[in-house]
């Protein structure tokens, strides 16, 4: 469509100044339309230009972000509903017609002010898990171990997670009534037993997802394949941890 | 501290920590060795160290293995990237680097980076730019995100780990690692001798303001991409840090070199890089012959395609090094019309490789491509044109040589600044990449230079006479308070500048007048211009004085850092009259016919480095004073330092891609690579 043809959009967005979400309150935002426009840019027309649709006088919106290109899992918000990254959100693609857009902060995290939540939970949850290979030091040791193509396709596609929380928004056990940690880390899990040296500590890692808020506790919604943004094989990597979890419990004891 | 009393603990128990400001790749390999060798640390960052800058890098990084049997050895990539860099690197820390390498990408492939494999399951490489050879390590296109995460991972198991006192037991709740995420470094923390002891920070969500003690700092902040307003850089990037240093007393050091990356796809927000990896498996870039051919590029037949790059360089074709595609395209398009469409855009093209293919090894960045433009990049060429991406220049640092010429590891000399107990490294310091940085050689000069940087501290630390904690606390409170007033005038300032636009502003005049082409009648200008800026924020104004995660203050502040470094950046390139790498005056071209005075490269006036020192303020305008010698100090010991660049280990050489030969192999011990035949045609 020529540009002549778009019209100003509009941008609902849920706001919080002190990060109380009883409080929130809309604020409507009217921004022209640019080529290659996506939320980002959209909030930062805000930035140079703080005032509401009605013409009032407002702060700026604040949220995260960094790397702008999807690969550093900052900028997570829900947009029209859904979860995802505001960076890859195109508006000629979330409105065509200059339909308005959505915008508010993610619900299963502590709330910090505007689209800022606090996702520190889930780097704890990478300690917990001890999601690292223990490497006996920096120093000059060699070559690592050898890793067939087709293993380190598998690795890869585990290894591209964001942290960035769309995952663990979308899924229906993380709620107010559990501990649940989410699916993110139980893939960081397999990540690092599949890995050729990891594998030593592979029953640390699963240990850790035994307890409360561990694996147990995935109901097996779906929900968080359908939303990663790195389309990362969370559901397969459940099944494959909730596998080696239900052995560990059944013979671990035996193995020790 | 004498060598009896414990290293990690006061007399009174506390516990004596460096600090670490960033957490990318240079920044978390500093911690790792800083840990190894027992010294605790604070890590600082603006993000939770895992979303730092450092995830943006694509293609891989280098290291001469060999394992391709082309004959390559580290001392042809020592070699390559001195060329690259147009002699104003530093060479034994470049030789250091390269030798190094090796055992750099086999540690990290031990600590699980998921590296592409051959077939055997061994390390796959590619090619990159300004070589011949296979040298390049890689996991997917999205290896800066893959050798972060590896070294974020070694860092959280560091933060699970206490502290050891003098006895060897455990101190609780001390953790090796303590990590400041969403923490803002404002300013370092100086005793009467100008020795840092700490530093103030603050936390951006509940917007304290902080001094930490600390017996050493080290900045590894990245580069200063933002002050161009858009960038293949991440917003975070605003070179801050080391404005803050470089108001302090630390020297900045060849600012004027900025990279440019011939390859990005265009963002109202950003300019997303499509790495050079495209070009090292195989992508090509061309025009239609026909400026204006309305054909979808798939149905312009190979005859009527311009292949600019192959035409010109029959030998390192698409892969030349950066500056100089950079300067191909940038001719076609603005010196020729002969865009795409008349446009500023060029075709670089993927779709003669099989698809599997792409996707194993390049998916990562043509998903970018897919999901930002819309297109799907394994069956059209991609359009793209090239965006600012990295800065060679930096925080100076120093070195010590060992006896080969080599670097010295474990030296406290190793990436110290001006500023007695202050640290630089990664992209943030200057020594590692000269004129021009050849591309995956800055995954590797962040992790080198974080091995080095970590034992100078160490050693360092271990011969401090006096601790930070040995200093009234009031050194500490006046700074804290200092930053406070600061911050609460900020708030109250109420004129009518938006630092936001007023960024766009100076984002807009650096990229046009101070990138790919300079000339001085358009640099006097853009010095001016920022003069302007700088009276024009005394009159900024508080557009959000909330208490909670107010990122407009901090925005500002950074801001007033941008016009301080771009100063730097505009008129070390104004001073320098030559061409050397990225810094390109056409006034000054050797083949420009229209060339007011044709010298080229001029070693004789430039081959030295840039030494920039902070001159203080005119009114509201900053001064920046050249300098081309000072003295430092480490603990008694008095260095003095020219601008000399060390040329010691490879000597001068003209810098011509052309030639059907390799460039470097004037004085290479090993051969041609046997797989790139130069008699192959364009």
């Amino acid at each position: 469509m020529a540009a002549e043809n778009k019209r100003p959009i509009t941008f609902r967005i849920k706001r919080s100044l002190d990060g109380k979400r009883d409080a929130s309150t809309w604020e409507e935002f009217e921004i022209p339309w640019e080529p290659q426009m996506n939320v980002i840019s959209a909030l930062m027309a805000i930035q140079k230009n703080p005032t509401t649709k009605g013409g009032k006088d407002t702060v700026p919106v604040v949220w995260e972000q960094a790397c702008l290109e999807e690969v550093c899992g900052s900028c997570t918000m829900v947009i029209n509903g859904k979860v995802r990254q505001a960076c890859t959100t195109l508006i000629d693609a979330i409105s065509p017609n200059g339909e308005p857009v959505t915008i508010e902060p993610m619900t299963k995290f502590p709330l910090v002010r505007d689209l800022i939540v606090d996702r520190s939970r889930m780097f704890e949850n990478l300690k917990r898990a001890k999601a690292w290979i223990f490497i006996d030091g920096t120093h000059a040791l060699g070559a690592g171990p050898r890793v067939a193509p087709e293993e380190q396709e598998v690795a890869y596609s585990l290894s591209r997670c964001m942290t960035c929380g769309c995952c663990t928004e979308a899924c229906p056990n993380v709620n107010d009534h559990s501990s649940f940690m989410g699916p993110a880390v139980i893939s960081q899990v397999r990540l690092f037993n599949m890995h050729p040296s990891g594998h030593m500590n592979a029953n640390e890692r699963l240990d850790s997802m035994m307890g409360e808020g561990g694996i147990a506790e995935c109901g097996k919604a779906q929900n968080c394949v359908q939303v990663c943004p790195k389309e990362i094989p969370l559901t397969e990597s459940i099944a494959v941890i909730g596998r080696d979890t239900m052995k560990r419990a059944l013979f671990g004891w035996l193995l020790k | 501290m004498a060598g009896s009393k414990s290293k990690t603990t006061t007399d009174g128990g506390k516990v004596r920590r460096v600090a670490v400001v960033g957490g990318g790749l240079a920044g978390l390999m500093t911690v790792i060795k800083l840990c190894e060798a027992g010294v605790p640390v604070d890590l600082f960052s603006l993000v939770p160290v895992k979303r730092s800058h450092s995830v943006c890098a694509q293609g891989g990084i280098n290291a001469s293995v060999n394992t391709k049997g082309e004959g390559d050895s580290p001392r042809v990539h020592f070699e390559e990237t001195v060329l690259g860099g147009d002699f104003l690197a530093q060479q034994p820390p470049c030789l250091g680097m390269a030798e190094a390498a090796p055992n750099i990408v086999y540690l990290l492939d031990r600590m699980g980076v998921p590296f592409n494999r051959t077939p055997e399951g061994l390390l796959d490489f590619r090619r990159f730019g300004g070589t011949l050879y296979h040298r390049t390590a890689f996991a997917g296109a999205t290896t800066g995100q893959q050798l972060l995460y590896a070294l974020d991972e070694q860092v959280r198991r560091f933060e699970t780990t206490d502290v050891l006192d003098a006895q060897g037991v455990s101190i609780p709740g001390e953790p090796l690692v303590r990590k400041f995420e969403f923490w803002d470094f404002v300013q370092l923390i100086l005793d009467d001798n100008q020795v840092v002891r700490g530093l103030v920070a603050q936390d951006l969500k509940s917007m304290e303001i902080r001094s930490f003690p600390a017996e050493a700092v080290c900045l590894a902040t990245g580069g200063p991409g933002i002050i161009f307003g858009r960038s293949t850089q991440s917003t975070i990037c605003t070179g801050i840090a080391n404005a803050i240093a470089y108001k302090q007393g630390a020297i900045y050091a060849n600012g004027e070199f900025i990279q440019i990356h011939p390859t990005a796809i265009p963002g109202a927000d950003k300019l997303r890089l499509i790495s050079e990896s495209a070009r090292g498996e195989g992508g090509r870039v061309w025009v239609p012959r026909d400026a204006y051919d309305k054909r979808s590029p798939r149905d312009i037949p190979e005859k009527e395609r311009r292949y600019f790059l192959e035409e010109k360089y029959p030998l390192y074709k698409n892969l030349v090094p950066r500056d100089v595609a950079s300067r191909e395209l940038f001719a076609i398009c603005y010196g020729e019309k002969a865009g795409i469409g008349g446009r500023n855009e060029v075709y670089l093209d993927l779709t003669h490789i099989p698809e599997a293919e792409l996707r194993k090894k390049l998916a990562g960045i043509l998903e970018i491509y897919e999901k930002f433009v819309g297109v799907d990049p394994y069956h059209n060429p991609m359009k793209v044109f090239p965006a600012v991406h990295y800065s060679m220049g930096g925080m100076w640092v120093d070195f010590d040589r060992d006896a080969r010429g080599s670097l010295k590891v474990g030296s406290a000399r190793n990436h110290a600044t001006n500023i007695q107990g202050l640290y630089n490294v990664g992209e943030s310091d200057y020594q590692y990449h000269g004129a021009n940085r050849l591309g995956a050689n800055s995954l590797l000069s962040t992790i080198y230079g974080g091995m080095v940087t970590g034992p100078a501290m160490a050693t360092y630390f271990d011969g401090l006479e006096k601790s930070a904690f040995e200093f009234p606390t009031s050194l500490f409170e006046k700074a804290e308070k200092a930053e406070q007033k600061k911050y609460t005038a900020l708030a109250n300032s109420d004129g009518t500048e938006n630092p936001y636009k007023l960024h766009a502003e100076l984002g807009d005049i650096m990229l046009r007048d101070c990138t790919i082409e300079r000339h001085n009648d358009a640099i006097d200008k853009v010095i001016e211009k920022i003069g302007e800026f700088e009276e024009r924020y005394t009159k900024i104004k508080a557009v959000d004085t909330n208490a909670k995660s107010n990122q407009a203050l901090p925005f500002a502040r950074h801001l007033e850092g941008m016009l301080i470094l771009a100063r730097v950046i505009a008129q070390g390139a104004r001073n320098r009259d030559e061409c050397r790498g990225a810094h390109y005056k056409p006034d000054f071209d050797e083949k420009n016919p229209k060339a007011v005075n044709p010298i080229g490269r001029d070693d004789k006036n430039w081959l030295r480095s840039t030494l920039a020192k902070w001159g203080g303020r005119d009114g509201a305008q900053s001064k920046v004073e050249f300098v081309r010698e000072f003295d430092y100090s480490i603990g008694s010991e008095r260095i003095h330092i020219t601008d000399e660049v060390d040329i010691s280990l490879k000597a001068l050489q003209k810098r011509d891609y052309t030639k059907k030969k390799a460039a470097f192999a004037a004085d290479a011990p090993a051969g041609q690579p046997k797989t790139d035949a130069p008699a192959e045609k364009a």
